[in-house]
């Protein structure tokens, strides 16, 4: 399989002119999709595990390598819905999640696989309609994290280290670049050390291989505390990564989309390149199941874009071809957000913002 | 916003094992818990950013600096801040900038080994996304003049920003500060090269900051720290003109440069600015006379300190210092006879002596209430010694001038000018009673009768405390009183007092003050047993006159009809604009505003005003008269405040609500449920200018500036407050007898709360009603309203109907959402709260309805479902008629 870097370029060009003139949408849920599809063991195992001595039911993102078709046909649901976006399958391939399942091995694989499943869908839905589709090559984040300490009686310990995290991510870069992604990016962030490694690999793998792509961020605000995991305020995690230039900066996950608005607004305000939001369908209920209607969340993203907060909007955890459709509805007349001039100051941060001058 | 921003960084030094002996005692002998609590002592007296060295020979500089990073991330209370994550290593500074989730600053970089290694760790720092330091240093050497520095700093400028990329706002150049005064010539002018150079930086490379260590310039004078001090204040102090912005600096070792004594300051600067040859010689020889501890508090000592104790005592009231006033007192009163002699003799001197500076206009009100407290700690201090004697001699006597009751009038809450006029009184020894706010005038009369009083001073700023003053007037008639009524505040006036008190109480006489410095004149006259009489004769006799002279001017003031009025409208033509929608409808509370965050919005003008000192910041500031006194002052409200933002005094509160609306024929205004202007929610009604006028002027009510039904407009209000917290403080600084502070943060405690009002104001526009693209306004442009849409507050000029307030606050929920409640004649409590009205079109302006007929009156009345009689009440000041109660 081969990329073809050409057509990659203009379609770069084409979303960069696309986000200008009106708000894009994101995909939504993965893993409940998959889950509908009642998969065994076998099913994720498919004929290049059979033998493997760790059960690997749940590893999601090994379906990208033996069951294509299941994660082809979800992104072309979500496609068909109206998504511009298809958001690869790969939130926990990267060597230190697979580690869980010891497929360290697979990890560069399940990404290339991914961006590729994920190209197919979008050239399936562009040849329908004639709409121009980007596929998303994400970076999630990893079951350990470097600004934390998993032993509560030794908080300078950690368990895993910047250069550790910067190679896994490097890799799994490596991997959607070559698979054909069209933009890269960094989500569900919630700790900001792990992002930053991730950013500094993405850096170095654009420099290594030339090839440079959008770069989205979206960090992941925990409760109520208005703060990433990691302790840093919305505005605090702006300043930390903002160096990158990205494409789009954002929030997804944990809230739905009632709960998340007010820090959507507040990168809305702070924030000089586009912004992104793609919350869960409400919060979950006593099951841990979400039951927020496909209505109720676009009644709710919606007046995000009328209010002005957004330019890319989409769905997380709970979210559905359906979610998705009404939402690509809510969206389609409202103008995407303006993008504010900020004054030139040093910007700094702890867990809290800082600015001088 | 929790937004922390700054003009000059001081940046925290005590986590640095290269200058803070006991923190590497403490990383040297692995005690990590203790040189964490260092960094958490440091940010919580304020550093901004921390800076974290361990350059040591004896240390593994590189696993040192990530345990203690890993360790400072696991503590919230020290990672709010960014960390400066310095050392001369490379491979340490790059392991720093792996264990930090923020923004660092990495501390240094610099062409030092050529350009190589230079815009590699460069790319770094931009790929970890860091702000970066960067020295004055090349290949041939530390730059030491202003053209080496410079020539450095921009070739280092345009490798950064042109080669690497990285943003200028993110390099903080360090053109290395050196010590002068070393007795080698060419060192004499390192003050001068740093000034220079960081001028010429600031000036030419955009954007970027300039930094530096301070107290390396005066490292000749070790031992010698008052002199250090003055010369660390002196070098910012130009530095920071020249555009140094950050810096290392021990903010306890930092002279005030104002106190720095002339003699010390101007030989400092000599050596600082490198302004005469001998500079170093004529330092050495000054420096001498302030060696040893306390540095100039100790030559002030030898100047005032051994004199005998009475002029002490003068020299301390005078200069209201309070530090050696009961050591003084004691000795005085071992001196005296009695106690009271101290009080009568030494203490009352000095008080005259400010009395008379203060009468002369030689001393200003702020060092007034200063002197007052020496005098007040005094009092105190030798109180139990009178008590004692009382209990055994049986003496019981009155020394004083005589005893004045003051109080701020039933449902009124400000003070602060009855406590500034309090203090002078008491200066000028008059006893004073004062019952605080809010005061019945039952009270008031009980007390008076009870303590014998000799004058009664009743004190109110919004416009209903005029009645209630007419009415403590009228029951100080009935009740057979015949001591003065003193009359004071923001709202009234000679004419008032005149027209509508002094006709209310024949028996005794009321008379106007209209400041603090006029009261103690005025109570002299009143009690002077030779001039009492005529005193009193002539004011009752100038009040009739001007009553008279009001009864014939009232007839003139020509008013149109009010449907002539209206005809004649403010009219805006809603044809050619769409009113702008709020971002929200509804309310929204503001509970994430800091103290900190307001400081920037302060307007300082009406601060000096409260202290009677009349100018405008920061012009008073120079100001030839009172230049000193205002420095003085604002000094010690600098001080204060940093104190009050940093220890969190006071917690603001507000609301904002926005609400479809349209105007009526009637001059009202409708607000509605929603969107769809079906249901109505309330009605905000606003007075018509009527005044006749020769020009064609438009004659204009609030309601003109909104659209009528049919186009989809919009208002908004809000209220806030600073004033939580601030009674808690007034009691801790009323136990300690200390007047100056309470009135310094009353004063600033208002200042906030209009702060907090022009804050939310640039947010709405901005923001919430989000209308305006106001790009960089500075705080001058916005005290000067250089922009659209305006927030009047009822009760002021533009709807002098303060009861409007209570429909605002029923919207707004104020009183749930803001803990500001009103008052029977709808003043806000606490006091430092503000609330109002938003209108978004850019045509509106603030106004005056000035004095308004019957005829509006009385339609005013029906609209609004009050009676006639009510409304006059509440319109009394603006009445264009005697209402015939």
């Amino acid at each position: 399989m081969t990329v073809d870097n050409k057509e990659r370029k203009e379609r770069i060009a084409e979303l960069k002119r696309a986000v200008k003139k009106r708000i894009l949408v994101l995909d939504g849920a993965m893993g409940s999709l998959i889950q509908g599809y009642g998969l065994e063991e076998a099913d994720y195992r498919g004929d290049i595990l059979k033998d493997h001595h760790v059960d690997v039911k749940g590893d999601n993102e090994l379906l990208s390598l033996t069951r294509p078709d299941v994660i082809r046909e979800i992104h072309l649901n979500y496609f068909r819905a109206g998504a511009d976006f298809a958001e690869t399958n790969t939130f926990g391939s990267n060597s230190v999640a697979q580690g869980d399942y010891e497929l360290e091995h697979l990890a560069y694989e399940m990404n290339v696989a991914s961006a590729a499943i994920a190209r197919e869908a979008a050239d399936i839905a562009e040849e329908e309609d004639g709409r121009v589709r980007y596929v998303v090559g994400t970076l999630g984040p990893t079951p350990r994290t470097a600004s934390l300490s998993p032993d509560v009686n030794d908080p300078g310990f950690r368990n895993i280290t910047f250069d550790a995290l910067e190679d896994a991510y490097a890799e799994a870069t490596r991997g959607l670049i070559e698979g054909g992604s069209d933009t890269i990016m960094v989500e569900t962030i919630f700790d900001t050390l792990n992002a930053k490694a991730a950013l500094v690999a993405i850096q170095n793998v654009f420099a290594e291989t030339g090839i440079e792509l959008p770069v989205m961020i979206s960090g992941t605000i925990t409760d109520a505390s208005g703060r990433l995991l990691s302790g840093q305020t919305v505005e605090a995690f702006w300043y930390s990564v903002r160096h990158v230039k990205p494409f789009s900066i954002g929030l997804n996950c944990a809230l739905g989309a009632e709960q998340l608005r007010q820090y959507v607004d507040t990168l809305s305000r702070i924030t000089d390149v586009n912004v992104s939001a793609h919350p869960n369908a409400g919060l979950p209920n006593e099951f841990g199941e979400y039951d927020q209607s496909a209505k109720e969340m676009a009644d709710l993203v919606g007046e995000y874009a009328e209010s002005g907060l957004v330019n890319i909007v989409g769905g997380c955890c709970g979210s559905t071809p359906e979610h998705i459709a009404a939402i690509t509805e809510a969206v389609s007349t409202a103008a995407p957000r303006e993008i504010p001039q900020i004054e030139t100051r040093m910007r700094l941060s702890g867990l809290e913002p800082f600015v001088h001058g | 916003m929790s937004d922390q921003t700054a003009t000059f960084i001081n940046v925290g030094e005590r986590t640095n094992v290269t200058g803070s002996a006991r923190f590497k005692k403490l990383i040297l002998e692995d005690n990590y818990e203790e040189a964490l609590a260092v960094a958490l002592q440091q940010v919580e007296n304020g550093a901004q950013v921390i800076d974290v060295n361990m350059d040591e020979g004896m240390l593994d500089s590189e696993a040192a600096m990530v345990r203690f990073m890993n360790l400072i991330a696991s503590e919230p209370d020290i990672a709010r801040v960014p960390v400066m994550i310095d050392s001369s290593k490379w491979n340490v500074i790059e392991a720093g900038l792996k264990c930090v989730q923020g923004k660092a600053i990495v501390n240094s970089i610099s062409l030092k080994e050529g350009e190589e290694p230079f815009l590699e760790q460069a790319r770094k720092v931009k790929a970890y996304g860091a702000a970066v330091v960067v020295m004055a240093f090349d290949t041939e050497g530390q730059a030491d003049t202003a053209d080496r520095k410079f020539e450095i700093c921009e070739r280092s400028y345009k490798l950064l920003t042109e080669t690497v990329g990285l943003p200028p706002e993110d390099i903080i150049f360090d053109p290395n500060i050196f010590a002068v005064a070393t007795g080698i010539e060419e060192h004499n002018d390192y003050g001068v090269a740093f000034i220079e150079g960081t001028r010429r930086i600031k000036e030419n490379l955009p954007h970027c900051h300039v930094s530096g260590g301070v107290s390396n310039v005066s490292f000749s004078f070790r031992g010698n720290n008052a002199v250090r001090e003055a010369m660390h204040s002196v070098f910012l102090y130009h530095a920071i003109k020249a555009g140094m912005d950050m810096g290392i600096v021990n903010a306890g070792q930092l002279a005030i440069y104002e106190d720095i004594p002339s003699e010390l300051r101007d030989a400092v600067e000599d050596v600082i600015l490198n302004r005469r040859d001998d500079a170093t010689e004529r330092l050495l020889d000054v420096a001498e006379q302030y060696k040893g501890e306390g540095g100039k508090k100790k030559v002030e000592d030898l100047s005032w300190r051994e004199v005998p104790v009475k002029d002490r005592l003068r020299h301390a009231l005078v200069n209201g210092i309070t530090a050696f006033i009961e050591e003084d007192t004691e000795e005085a009163r071992q001196e005296a006879e009695r106690p009271l002699h101290v009080i009568e003799g030494p203490l009352m001197d000095g008080m005259n002596v400010v009395g008379d500076l203060f009468g002369a206009g030689k001393m200003f009100l702020p060092q007034v209430v200063k002197s007052a407290r020496v005098m007040k700690q005094a009092v105190a201090y030798l109180m139990p010694y009178m008590e004692k004697e009382k209990e055994e001699l049986g003496i019981t006597e009155d020394s004083s001038n005589g005893t004045i009751l003051m109080a701020t009038v039933k449902g009124d809450v400000h003070d602060i000018g009855k406590n500034i006029v309090g203090v002078v009184l008491q200066c000028n020894n008059y006893k004073v009673i004062d019952l605080g706010v809010m005061v019945p005038a039952a009270k008031i009369l009980e007390t008076a009768k009870e303590e014998n009083v000799d004058i009664i001073g009743l004190s109110g700023l919004i416009t209903p405390s005029l009645d209630e003053m007419c009415h403590v007037a009228a029951e100080m008639e009935r009740q057979d009183f015949n001591v003065p009524l003193l009359i004071g505040g923001a709202t009234t006036s000679r004419v008032h007092t005149a027209v509508k008190i002094h006709p209310n109480y024949d028996k005794g006489q009321a008379v106007y003050v209209p400041d603090a410095s006029r009261a103690v004149g005025v109570a002299n006259s009143l009690l002077s047993d030779t001039q009492a009489d005529q005193y009193k004769t002539g004011i009752a006799e100038e009040y009739s006159q001007m009553a008279e002279a009001h009864a014939r001017g009232q007839a003139k003031g020509e008013r149109l009809s009010l449907a002539d009025a209206r005809a004649n409208h403010f009219a805006i033509d809603f044809a050619e604009y769409v009113p702008p929608k709020p971002t929200f409808l509804g309310l929204k509370t503001i509970n994430d505003v800091s103290l900190e965050g307001l400081v920037p919005y302060i307007d300082w003008t009406p601060f000096f005003a409260t202290w009677e000192m009349k100018g405008s910041y920061p012009r008073i500031l120079t100001d030839d008269k009172m230049g000193k006194a205002a420095n003085q002052l604002f000094d010690d409200a600098q001080k204060l405040l940093d104190q009050m933002v940093s220890e969190k005094w006071l917690s603001p509160k507000g609301v904002v609500g926005f609400w479809p609306a349209n105007r009526t024929a009637e001059d009202d205004i409708e607000l509605y449920t929603d969107d769809t202007r079906e249901n109505r929610l309330a009605m905000f009604h606003t007075l018509r200018q009527q005044m006749a006028r020769k020009n064609d002027r438009a004659h204009v009510a609030l309601a003109d500036f909104v659209a009528e039904q049919g186009i989809h407009d919009y208002v908004g209000g809000f209220a806030v407050t600073a004033g939580h917290g601030e009674d808690e403080h007034v009691a801790r600084f009323d136990a300690a007898n200390d007047d100056y502070s309470k009135i310094l943060m009353q004063a600033l405690a208002d200042r906030f709360a209009e702060a907090f009002a022009e804050y939310l104001h640039a947010r709405v526009r901005r923001e919430f009603w989000g209308y305006a693209d106001e790009g960089s306004l500075s705080t001058e442009d916005l005290i000067a309203e250089k922009y659209h849409g305006i927030r009047p507050a009822p009760g002021y000029p533009a709807q002098p109907d303060h009861t409007e307030k209570r429909t605002l606050f029923r919207l707004l929920e104020a009183e749930q959402r803001t803990g500001i409640t009103l008052t029977e004649s709808c003043a806000m409590w606490p006091g430092s709260s503000v609330s109002g009205l938003y209108f978004s079109h850019p045509d509106s302006y603030y106004f005056g309805v000035g004095r308004v007929e019957k005829d509006q009156v009385e339609d005013y009345a029906a609209r609004k479902g009050m009676s006639v009689d009510e409304t006059e009440r509440w319109l009394a000041p603006v009445l264009n008629y005697a209402p015939g109660r």
